[in-house]
């Protein structure tokens, strides 16, 4: 077990658990609260997945009417999307961005308790839909007209627009908190490249949200002025324009794919370097190539509207496949990073791995739907349903579970059982393509998204079937993952502070570290403080070596 | 894996943390990430303006039936107002950068008596528009985007108050009024948005 002398010591005060959880400002807890309110609102969300794919599964209406369909549809890419992939990943990023930087804390610790604290509340009133008539049932795109008064008449969506304007203050908040954070509370020695990638991908993240988040904001308040104070942005009837909506929409949800993305990214480039035993091919590559995607993700958004016959195609499709190039360098950047390292296939390491060949296919098909004249056809089919799928699950929901699985030490100072997270990666893995894989095919056979039901003469019966049972192979590896957690978390294997030999300052201090992060930390000279400090001696003697080399001594 | 590792040693050289203060403030530092995720905002209203405007058949304007929008008497003159402001605000900042605490707060209250005379203004010219939020898409987009800046500007104004309420404690020094000059950046702002709105609204025809 490795253990480091920089362990502190002194305590915190105590109160009750429960106050102690609910008026937390420590950015480990608040962290640990967005993880664990986001899995919960995940588990919802893939149960009404569930209902979507067992409705699909064989031709006719089983048993969903349309109205519920269309719900369950919208608030599973609602939820799954706002209220799990991303605050999921901001709650990693809130416990170990401090620490990865050597700090006691977020730069404004109660702004980041108010965050945290609009998601539930967000997320219960979007969800609160249900009990009111209905929930939203537009699709999680919301478009007008359909959105619109006219056409959608229940509550559902208005509490859906006023949930999601928390959420979306909630991540302004957090961007706010992490920028500042990143900028003004590096430890002495950490010089913007020597932060971890991880940082970096989150700073690029929170530049994101903080620049396309309120112009999703500003498009939901006047969807909202539309719905109930009789307003004409987006009706045609009345002097407004319904495309309006798509731009405002997608000028943020463009972004929103690299918001969900980068810092899954991020996570795979800590975890790859820890587990092949190299550091990380290109690191200032990579950084520049994380930045161009960010700066990119601003001019692509019309790609989403290329059939709308109102956006200028060639620029767009051209910007968005330019991005296949700072993407392409990343790629680089990892297969160059496992080649001839001693590759150890932990699950963390395994969860990374299925991270890189998913989000490949996923990309690959997100270049061929850059070309117009491929989106023209494949535009609201399958395809695109399957190519989501391969980055949002195959990428980023692949990232949380390697996060979940490398970073769980820290959390609790114990480890998760290694053969019951190696289940849990191969059922998920196999029960992903399954479920992913048939939609590619389905699509370019025409079959459109967002439908409930479809005549058996299409001949995508047996896809569709193939598909549910993959979605229920996914939903049965949470099973192992549960079981795992809470064995762990009771009774699991005690490993120490750095169980992995990680490379970072958060493997520097204690697991569970203490409120204030470090009594001392390692002097930091490159962005492996952690590998440096392990390896002093290894390093002193090849500085030995190589001054006797120079000074002419023995050959 | 981490039955065999070496144990890490601390050794001398390990540098005690720090807390650096270089460089702007952090609560400044998160005002302006702040006022940029504020300044998009209003991008994607204005962007709302500009394209109502864009598809819009007919002469670009109030509805049928209803005045024209005109500067006087009561548009320009609160725009003079908000402006003036600013300068009250920064010769409050100005202030207490010599220390002058009490200066500070009079030039605080006269900035908090300007804005909320701005607001009084602005509600006076809504019920004399002759048009509302429902008439169609002018209606529709001067009623948000100037109701979303005066929102704006009574946030300012809670902000002043709690300045003015401190300041009266005796809470700022030279040192230590990083609050006055955060606020003070947010209430230049929301001027600047006005400036901007004003000469879309009145001059851009």
């Amino acid at each position: 077990m490795a253990t480091t002398t920089l362990t502190p010591t002194a305590q915190s005060y105590r109160r009750s658990w429960v106050m102690e959880w609910l008026t937390t400002v420590d950015h480990k807890k608040i962290g640990i609260l967005y993880i664990v309110n986001s899995f919960l609102f995940f588990f919802a969300a893939g149960i009404l997945a569930l209902l979507v794919r067992s409705e699909l599964a064989v031709p006719g209406l089983q048993f969903l009417d349309y109205r519920t369909y269309n719900q369950a549809f919208t608030m599973h890419g609602t939820i799954m999307i706002f209220l799990f992939v991303v605050p999921v990943l901001s709650g990693f990023a809130n416990y170990v961005v401090p620490l990865q930087l050597g700090a006691p804390d977020m730069a404004f610790p109660r702004i980041n308790a108010l965050s945290f604290w609009f998601l539930p509340l967000g997320g219960l009133l979007i969800f609160s839909g249900y009990l009111f008539g209905g929930a939203a049932a537009e699709g999680w795109t919301l478009y007008t007209p359909l959105s619109g008064g006219t056409y959608s008449t229940g509550v559902g969506t208005d509490l859906w627009l006023i949930g999601l304007l928390l959420v979306g203050t909630a991540s302004i908040l957090g961007s706010v908190n992490f920028i500042a954070t990143i900028f003004k509370m590096r430890a002495p020695g950490m010089t913007l490249f020597r932060m971890p990638i991880l940082v970096w991908t989150v700073l690029v993240t929170a530049t994101l949200i903080l620049l396309a988040t309120p112009v999703l904001a500003a498009g939901m308040i006047a969807l909202f002025i539309d719905r109930n104070y009789g307003g004409s942005f987006f009706d045609p009837n009345t002097g407004g324009n319904p495309i309006l909506w798509q731009h405002l929409f997608w000028f943020f949800g463009h972004p929103e794919v690299y918001i969900v993305i980068l810092p899954a990214m991020g996570v795979v480039s800590e975890i790859l370097p820890v587990f092949t035993r190299r550091p990380l091919f290109g690191y200032r590559a990579f950084v520049f190539a994380t930045i161009a995607i960010g700066l990119l993700s601003f001019s692509v958004w019309a790609h989403h509207m290329f059939t709308t016959g109102q956006v200028f195609l060639p620029f767009f499709s051209f910007m968005t496949a330019l991005i296949a190039i700072p993407t392409g360098v990343k790629m680089f950047n990892w297969l160059a990073t496992l080649w001839r390292g001693s590759i150890v296939f932990a699950t963390p390491m395994l969860f990374a791995l299925g991270f890189l060949s998913m989000f490949l296919i996923g990309g690959i098909s997100g270049v061929m739907l850059s070309a117009p004249a491929v989106d023209f056809h494949l535009q609201d089919t399958y395809f695109v349903v399957a190519h989501l799928h391969y980055v949002f699950f195959g990428g980023s929901v692949f990232g949380v579970f390697a996060a979940t699985y490398y970073w769980f030490p820290k959390m609790t100072g114990r480890r998760l059982n290694e053969p019951l997270g190696k289940v849990h990666f191969w059922m998920h893995f196999v029960g992903f393509n399954l479920a992913f894989f048939p939609q590619h095919i389905l699509g370019i056979q025409g079959m459109p998204r967002r439908i409930a039901d479809y005549s058996p003469d299409a001949g995508w019966t047996i896809l569709n079937l193939v598909s549910t049972a993959g979605a229920f192979l996914i939903a049965a590896s949470i099973l192992p993952f549960l079981v795992n957690v809470i064995a762990t978390f009771i009774n699991g294997e005690k490993v120490g502070d750095d169980p992995w030999e990680g490379n970072t300052l958060e493997w520097a201090t204690s697991s569970p570290p203490p409120p204030y992060n470090f009594d001392k930390l390692p002097p930091i000279r490159s962005e492996r403080p952690v590998f440096d400090l392990r390896h002093k001696h290894d390093a002193d003697h090849v500085a030995a070596a190589d001054a006797m080399v120079s000074e002419g001594g023995p050959a | 894996m981490s039955a065999n590792a070496p144990a890490i040693r601390a050794s001398d050289d390990q540098l005690p943390i720090s807390h650096r203060e270089a460089g702007m403030p952090t609560p400044l530092v998160g005002m302006l990430l702040f006022i940029a995720s504020e300044v998009m905002f209003f991008g994607g209203l204005f962007a709302s303006y500009f394209n109502a405007r864009a598809v819009h058949i007919g002469v670009w304007g109030p509805p049928e039936g209803a005045p024209e929008l005109e500067i006087l008497p009561i548009a320009l003159p609160i725009t003079i107002i908000l402006v003036a402001s600013s300068f009250t605000m920064q010769f409050g900042i100005w202030a207490i950068r010599r220390g002058d605490q009490r200066a500070m707060r009079n030039w605080t209250l006269l900035t908090l008596a300007l804005g909320v005379t701005f607001l009084i203004g602005q509600i006076y010219d809504y019920t004399t528009l002759g048009f509302g939020i429902s008439d169609g898409a002018f209606g529709t987009v001067f009623y948000t985007l100037t109701g979303f800046h005066g929102a704006h500007v009574f946030g300012g104004a809670v902000g002043l108050t709690i300045l003015a309420a401190r300041a009266s404690q005796g809470q700022f020094s030279k040192q230590n009024h990083v609050a006055v000059e955060a606020i003070s950046y947010y209430w230049h702002f929301v001027d600047v948005v006005w400036i901007a709105l004003f000469s879309t609204l009145y001059f851009l025809r």
